[in-house]
């Protein structure tokens, strides 16, 4: 990504982080600000990102201070009564607190996250993060959790890292605006083996989910009229001219199989129907047609409802944006760009960014 | 789910389950048994609730169930305030918890309770039983603790788990039980019911009160000689010193310590020992005759008991030389002498009538009456048993003329009265004779079946001298040990028997340990630590000393911990080591092998780029590509590929 792709997008990730401190109260702010310095390096990070002992916190948890609390208690007993093996009970408990802070430092220490996939959604859905954590260690981590800065730990994925291998943790985050969205800073920790005390560190995974314009509920029907004015043919809807079966193969379409021919006989393989001339019907999904004094957001839901019911109906569809323009075919791959220009739509600088590697 | 509102699974409730057993069945036969049982009870109902998956009561029940335990406790033992009030309620909270396990929090206050529950077990017994028991509470408790955080992995890897949790907080137990500043506590006032009552020599003697003690194995104490241990008939360790008499029991008049330093001058051989006296719960300190210096906190009573200032009520170590030779009491004041020869009005005819033909024969010549006294007792044919016959009026007469079958303090006594009756001042000392070496250790235990009662008897220009009766009739008592010579049928305890050996190898064995034990685990007291801190080369052990090695120990083994946890060796295929140093040495000449190079693709570039060795890098790839991909050839000769590849890329210099 170019330089100047990556600076906007500091910039966007600031004024999220800004606009959460805003709101926040006093101690997020403060806990915001740590988590600041905590990171470091600049989000977002080159992966992968490898969680050293530098970056790895810990302190005890609210369990581990009422442990120490009976441990002392314990101890004014063992001196009390002059009790050796109280002593000696203490000591030995206290120990095992102290070795426990190591195992639970070491059970996060050195583990690794990279950025895993994040499929494309369309707003009001939950968009789902992928972050590979690996161990390259012989032992298995077990309860890692890992939550979102800005969600709560009752969130939290909890996961365990095999021994030498790699687990993937499904992080989600709600959408609202279409465009990229960055995953924000993650909060991984971990309380194993005993649960006394808390190892934590923060990271910032380079991962972005494209979201979608929600597909508009009540959308114009599809705009079967003006394309013939662009020069396209059009054979008319239904009259495709059969020309023969053949054996079905996985990548025909569903709605091609000969149903009727494979009903009759009992046992026969399916079959496909084959058509001659330029049978599917094309269309264009022009901006320029969307009704007036609707804004740019909604014109995007309604387009993007036409690309979804053109897909459905089978139909080889081509899109026209001011600045855009997609031409004429079907299938996942259509769907997709389409989609993704609907997404972008008005931001040129991401326009030509593929964002997440 | 956040951390600490988690539910208590089924998995952690059996863990918890399991360990508030753990922790509460040892202390059960301590407690009252009604509560014991209901506490057992309600457990075992947590059991079921959790088979059958029924719900948790409402909390309205679970505080009337704790008033009603607590009034329970307070109405049987009739406080709240002490060690057995104390546990008694423990436990009776700790059962009710498991009845209230709604989130992490209450595991971990369960988690807790059992961990406390080990230390009151300890205010009752410190034994090396009670802390191997006290081992697997915690071991099963750290589990608990460890399956309260992640309850997946089966209870064997948990206990194995916390087992290596526990052997790693090991190194700083002992760095801290050894210069972890002591405290000579109480450090607040100690609940009233710490003393119980302990067999062992009282203050009074009649018949049949020392042959109680027979039948008891319990440790009085034990003794570390400094070079080889006296003989058996010398070792009389004084305890009280009993000079008034009622017609049937000797007891002692003076119980105060009044001289911390012996009145007397000592002479002749010494004998150094340490005597490490079990907690009797009186203030006899047994020493052999006599000291020069007087342990600390005790001091000698006007009739020469060496008492402690306080009841001995935990295990005292001291250390003495015996001057035996050493004469006492010749200047002893008229009072004391008279009170040696109060005899009660009337009884036991017959005796008071031998001792004044005695007293006609040889007047104030109290050295020919007491060897006559002597004779006497041989001629009587007086036979030695545990088991003397009962006897009712005139003990005395009753014994040297009738049953004629007694115990020491029949001898004891038989003989002080007699020579009271012929006007020599006589008094009953108590205390034990003999011992038994334990040839784990070489110490000498001193047992109280080897509790025994002699005399003393005042000679002019000489003092008390002692004189012990019993050895006239059984002499092998004194020259050997009290189990090697008690009569056959008679009832011994059980361990004391001869025909026992190896019964009493394996006893010797643990009575080392439990020697051990006692030294060096329970009895590292403050004085102890300090000794012990001077022998390892601090000069002044103050807390700060201490503190500071602590700190830098402490430091040091966390220091090697946290070397250990985060060293973490990449373990590699013994053949893709090979094939590294194979590409190393290439990578020297200018090949670089690249990680997703096929390693044969490689061997040919690597090849043409240094012909020389063409056939050598070629050979070497196909061995490496061979091992590594190729499926192991059915004959057992599994390594020898790999040795093959090993000497093959060891003598390959490009």
């Amino acid at each position: 990504m170019s330089a100047a792709t990556f600076r906007s997008r500091m910039h966007a990730q600031a004024t999220r982080l800004s606009a959460l401190a805003d709101t926040a109260s006093l101690r997020q702010r403060l806990h915001l600000r740590f988590v600041r310095w905590a990171l470091r390096v600049r989000a977002p990070e080159p992966a992968p990102i490898i969680l050293g002992q530098r970056r790895v916190y810990t302190v005890p948890t609210r369990g581990g201070f009422a442990y120490a609390t009976a441990m002392l208690v314990i101890l004014l007993g063992a001196m009390n009564y002059n009790l050796n093996l109280g002593y000696a009970l203490v000591f030995l408990l206290a120990g095992m607190g102290v070795a426990t802070i190591l195992h639970t430092f070491r059970n996060l220490v050195q583990l690794s996250l990279r950025p895993g996939r994040a499929e494309p959604v369309f707003v009001g859905e939950i968009a789902h993060f992928e972050v590979v954590i690996g161990n390259e260690r012989n032992e298995l981590r077990p309860n890692l959790r890992m939550w979102l800065f800005g969600s709560d730990d009752s969130d939290a994925v909890e996961i365990d890292a095999p021994p030498g291998a790699s687990a993937t943790a499904g992080l989600l985050m709600p959408t609202t605006q279409r465009g990229w969205l960055r995953l924000p800073p993650v909060t991984i920790e971990t309380t194993w083996p005993l649960g006394l005390v808390r190892a934590w560190s923060y990271a910032a995974p380079d991962i972005c989910c494209l979201v979608y314009p929600a597909p508009a509920e009540h959308a114009p029907p599809l705009p079967y009229g003006g394309e013939t004015a662009q020069g396209a043919t059009r054979d008319g809807s239904g009259r495709d001219d059969f020309s023969g079966l053949r054996d079905h193969q996985l990548a025909d379409p569903p709605r091609h199989v000969a149903w009727k021919a494979v009903a009759r006989q009992d046992d026969g393989p399916l079959l496909t129907k084959l058509f001659t001339g330029a049978s599917a019907q094309r269309i264009w999904l022009d901006w320029d047609s969307l009704p007036m004094g609707i804004d740019t957001e909604q014109c995007l839901s309604i387009l993007a409802r036409w690309m979804l019911n053109a897909e459905a109906a089978g139909l080889s569809w081509g899109v026209r944006l001011p600045s855009f323009r997609l031409d004429p075919d079907m299938g996942k791959a259509q769907l997709a760009a389409g989609l993704r220009a609907l997404a972008l739509f008005g931001n040129s600088d991401e326009m030509n960014s593929n964002g997440t590697r | 789910m956040a951390r600490d509102k988690r539910p208590v699974s089924q998995r952690q409730t059996w863990w918890l389950l399991a360990a508030a057993l753990s922790a509460f069945l040892p202390l059960a036969s301590l407690l009252s048994p009604w509560l014991a049982v209901s506490a057992t009870a309600v457990m075992l109902l947590r059991g079921w609730m959790t088979w059958r998956q029924w719900r948790l009561p409402p909390k309205f029940i679970l505080v009337l169930l704790t008033i009603a335990a607590t009034a329970g406790v307070v109405v049987e033992y009739r406080t709240m305030f002490g060690r057995l009030p104390g546990v008694a309620l423990l436990s009776a909270f700790l059962a009710l918890k498991l009845l209230e396990l709604r989130g992490a929090r209450d595991a971990m206050a369960v988690v807790l309770l059992c961990y406390f529950l080990v230390l009151t077990q300890f205010m009752f017994t410190q034994s090396i039983a009670t802390a191997l028991m006290a081992c697997a509470t915690v071991l099963i408790t750290t589990a608990t603790l460890a399956a309260a955080a992640d309850d997946r992995p089966a209870p064997a890897f948990l206990l194995r788990r916390a087992g290596v949790l526990l052997v790693q907080g090991l190194p700083f137990m002992l760095l801290l039980f050894v210069l972890f500043p002591r405290v000579q506590g109480p450090l607040w006032g100690l609940p009233q019911d710490r003393t119980s009552a302990v067999s062992g020599l009282s203050d009074n003697m009649s018949p049949g009160s020392i042959a109680q003690l027979s039948q008891s194995d319990t440790i009085a104490f034990r003794v570390q000689f400094e070079g080889k241990p006296p003989p058996q008939h010398t070792l009389y360790w004084r305890g009280p010193v009993m000079p008034s008499f009622d017609g049937r029991s000797w007891r002692v008049t003076r119980f105060s310590a009044v001289r911390t330093v012996p009145p007397f001058k000592v002479s002749g051989a010494k004998q150094d020992y340490e005597v490490t006296l079990e907690p009797l719960g009186k203030s006899w300190v047994f020493a052999l005759d006599f000291p020069d210096k007087l342990p600390p906190e005790s001091a000698y009573s006007e009739d020469l008991q060496l008492l402690s200032r306080q009841p001995i009520r935990a295990r005292m170590r001291y250390s003495m030389s015996a001057f035996p030779e050493t004469s006492v009491g010749a200047g002893d004041t008229p009072s004391l002498i008279a009170e040696a020869l109060e005899l009660p009005r009337g009884g036991n005819p017959r005796t008071r009538e031998v001792a004044a033909k005695w007293r006609e024969k040889y007047g104030d010549n109290t050295e020919a009456i007491v060897a006559e006294a002597e004779n006497f007792f041989l001629r009587q044919l007086l036979s030695y048993t545990l088991n003397p016959p009962l006897l009712s009026e005139d003990v005395i007469d009753g014994f040297l003329f009738d049953t004629k079958r007694g115990f020491c303090e029949h001898f004891a006594s038989a003989f002080a009265f007699a020579l009271r009756a012929a006007g020599v001042p006589t008094r009953i000392v108590a205390g034990y004779q003999g011992g038994e070496i334990n040839p784990v250790d070489g110490l000498l235990v001193v047992r109280q079946y080897d509790a025994h009662a002699w005399t003393e008897v005042w000679l002019k220009g000489r003092g008390w001298v002692r004189f012990d009766p019993t050895a006239i009739s059984a002499p092998q008592r004194i020259a050997d040990n009290f189990a090697a010579t008690a009569p056959e049928n008679d009832s011994l305890p059980f361990l004391a028997r001869a025909d026992m050996a190896w019964l009493r190898d394996i006893r010797n064995q643990m009575e080392a340990a439990t020697n051990v034990w006692n030294q060096w685990v329970l009895g590292y007291t403050p004085q102890r630590q300090r000794e012990f801190l001077q022998g390892l080369g601090f000069k002044t052990p103050d807390w700060q000393e201490m503190t500071a090695a602590l700190a830098a120990l402490c430091g040091l083994v966390l220091l090697l911990l946290t070397g250990w946890i985060l060293y973490s060796r990449k373990k590699l295929d013994p053949a893709i080591r090979q094939w590294h140093k194979f590409t190393a040495r290439l990578a020297k000449r200018g090949v670089q092998w690249h990680t997703w190079e096929d390693p044969l693709v490689f061997a040919e570039r690597a090849a043409s780029a240094l012909p020389a060795h063409a056939e050598n890098i070629r050979g070497i790839a196909h061995d490496y590509a061979n091992l590594r991909y190729a499926a192991p050839p059915k004959n057992s000769t599994a390594d020898t590929p790999l040795t093959k590849l090993r000497a093959r890329i060891a003598a390959f210099r490009p």
